[in-house]
């Protein structure tokens, strides 16, 4: 029987010929992720283990991206934690205020995360990196613990859903649609233990930051981990990047699947997800109309540079609502600097905007924009559970760029059609 | 083998309602417990007992990797978490850190809010002293059973380094 891409990833990292769904292994790790959220805890049970050294300071990577720039005196406390194992330990991939960017943007930004690799998280969306047809995942702060020590972790192979991706995407239209579509097709366990697997034509009309924002989102999915085969937009945007070996795996053509899901991506329009989960999604002209409070643009889902050039375009010449207000949010220093470059700072601020630093801050409520009782945003994140942003009672709707901006010029959920 | 007060809830409980986020730059177990599922029963925190049993729906501990989740429900003095299934990097976290969690989906179903319920780690068996029904868990495969069995993964870990094994 043949393997997936994903079973295939960890076959080879757990030196095995094969593997099959459901078989328990130990596997190599590439690279072992936390922030400052996740970080502290996994210092914690690391040093009350008694461990005193770490498997490789070069494949280790802690970005303080959650609550910085720190936004209380705990924060920073967490921050330094962190800061001091770094410097224990000299982690090479270590990124602080000033260079720090939210890491799921920044770790493919900066070459850290390559096609073929196991990579693991202490962070849920973690699962990005599939985007560039690596095995990544999320975990929690033990198995980081426990991979940093190691430098493998122990999985459970996952048995897979393939998404056949066909047609192309239409105007207004982007990644952010395609998942939450798929979201809401199989709800937020349909993935539950599973990989997704993405493939079909449709697949290399899509740009590396589309990838990225779907495969981000296959947690919200319950997935283990979001894959897409390596292509030529792939190489090109690894070969500007990464200066080691690298490896591409290829699906067996007799792999198993337990479910085959097919998406035109031409049939596709733009989708949010209405409160309170990612799987409650409706298409924009569903929900037109309805009032916001706040918009905001940015996450480790939708802050690339693609992100910021549709959301400048749509403002560009336009003012934000009265009432409303629009935070935008550069994932990384290099998107923040590109957009200075290309004249979108100037046209969001323009627009009245607030354009922050790097930071994941609002996404999970954590500073930066957090809402009160009775408010309602849309926002390019990936949660839109209960108290996400703010207040028990505030709402998110998860939306793409395009319809985040439409809406914060329009004072309410709006198609960027209707601005035509 | 424990016996305590159920307190149930339903479907997809995130580590969100779990422990919200403005919460987490208090790292310590018990500060966390304090805010435990606060967002969906606000009295929760105040009213559970050491030995006291969280049920949940399916999909239970979606979201966010934050391993304070079981943390703070531990804290919080709760014995076990029995769902109907676990999100994956919950499940993960639980049994990494050593905390019991049994999947059993009729016992999901049939347990209620109030009852009181008995569960026999060695065996799986779950009883509703209540009702007396009496269900069974999904036995936890032996890999994972020795990381139970050493309190969490690090000890475990410890433990097969210093014999070389890994």
């Amino acid at each position: 029987m043949g393997m997936t891409m994903t079973q295939k990833i960890l076959a080879a990292h757990a030196g095995l010929e094969s593997v099959k769904a459901g078989d328990l292994i130990e596997a190599k790790l590439d690279l072992v992720l936390g922030n400052d959220v996740t970080t502290p805890v996994a210092v914690d049970v690391f040093d009350k283990a008694g461990f005193d050294r770490v498997f490789d300071k070069n494949k280790i990577a802690i970005v303080l991206d959650h609550y910085t720039p720190c936004k209380d005196i705990k924060s920073a406390q967490l921050c330094k934690t962190a800061r001091d194992f770094a410097k224990r330990f000299d982690i090479k991939h270590f990124y602080d205020v000033g260079q720090v960017g939210i890491e799921h943007a920044l770790l493919p930004e900066k070459g850290i995360v390559a096609p073929g690799e196991v990579i693991i998280g202490a962070d849920s969306h973690t699962c990005t990196y599939g985007a560039l047809g690596a095995f990544s995942t999320g975990v929690g702060s033990t198995d980081m613990a426990a991979g940093m020590a190691a430098g493998e972790n122990w999985f459970k192979v996952p048995s897979a859903i393939k998404v056949v991706l066909t047609g192309k995407m239409g105007k207004w239209v982007s990644g952010k649609d395609v998942i939450l579509h798929l979201i809401g097709l199989i709800g937020v366990d349909g993935a539950l233990y599973k990989s997704i697997e993405f493939t079909g034509e449709g697949v290399w009309e899509l740009s590396m930051d589309d990838r990225f924002t779907i495969a981000n989102m296959a947690i919200e999915a319950g997935g283990k981990n979001g894959i897409f085969p390596v292509d030529e937009k792939t190489i090109e945007y690894v070969s500007r990047r990464v200066d080691r070996e690298w490896s591409a795996f290829e699906a067996d053509e007799d792999a198993e699947y337990d479910q085959v899901v097919e998406i035109n991506l031409s049939e596709l329009k733009p989708t949010v997800s209405l409160p309170h989960l990612p799987s409650n999604t409706k298409t924009v002209d569903q929900v037109a109309g309805l009032p916001i409070d706040q918009v905001v643009i940015g996450s480790c889902t939708n802050g690339r540079i693609s992100d910021m050039r549709i959301a400048a375009e749509i403002l560009k010449g336009r003012k934000v609502a009265d009432g409303v207000r629009c935070i935008v949010i550069p994932a990384t220093q290099d998107i923040y600097m590109e957009c200075i470059k290309q004249g979108y700072t100037q046209i969001f601020i323009e627009a009245g905007c607030a354009v922050s630093t790097p930071t994941c801050g609002p996404c999970l409520g954590g500073h930066m924009g957090c809402m009160c009782e009775g408010e309602r945003a849309v926002a390019t994140t990936n949660r839109n559970f209960v108290g996400r942003m703010g207040h028990v009672k505030s709402e998110v709707i998860l939306a793409s760029p395009a319809v985040a901006a439409a809406s914060a010029v329009k004072g309410c959920v709006a198609c960027p059609c209707e601005l035509d | 083998m424990v016996s305590g007060k159920v307190f149930k809830y339903g479907d997809n409980v995130d580590t969100d309602v779990i422990i919200p986020a403005r919460y987490l730059n208090a790292p310590s177990p018990e500060e966390l417990a304090k805010h435990c599922m606060e967002d969906i029963d606000a009295s929760f925190a105040t009213t559970v007992k050491p030995g006291d049993i969280m049920v949940g729906g399916a999909n239970f501990g979606c979201g966010s990797s934050r391993e304070h989740a079981p943390i703070s429900i531990r804290a919080c003095g709760v014995r076990c978490v029995i769902a109907a299934s676990f999100a994956r990097i919950f499940y993960r976290n639980a049994i990494n850190i050593g905390f019991p969690i049994l999947e059993c989906p009729e016992a999901a179903a049939a347990i209620q809010n109030g009852d009181t319920v008995s569960v026999d780690f060695a065996t799986g068996k779950i009883v509703d002293e209540t009702t007396g029904e009496t269900f069974q868990a999904v036995a936890l495969p032996p890999f994972i059973e020795k990381i139970v069995e050493h309190n969490g993964l690090l000890p475990y870990l410890k433990a097969r380094m210093e014999k070389g094994e890994v």
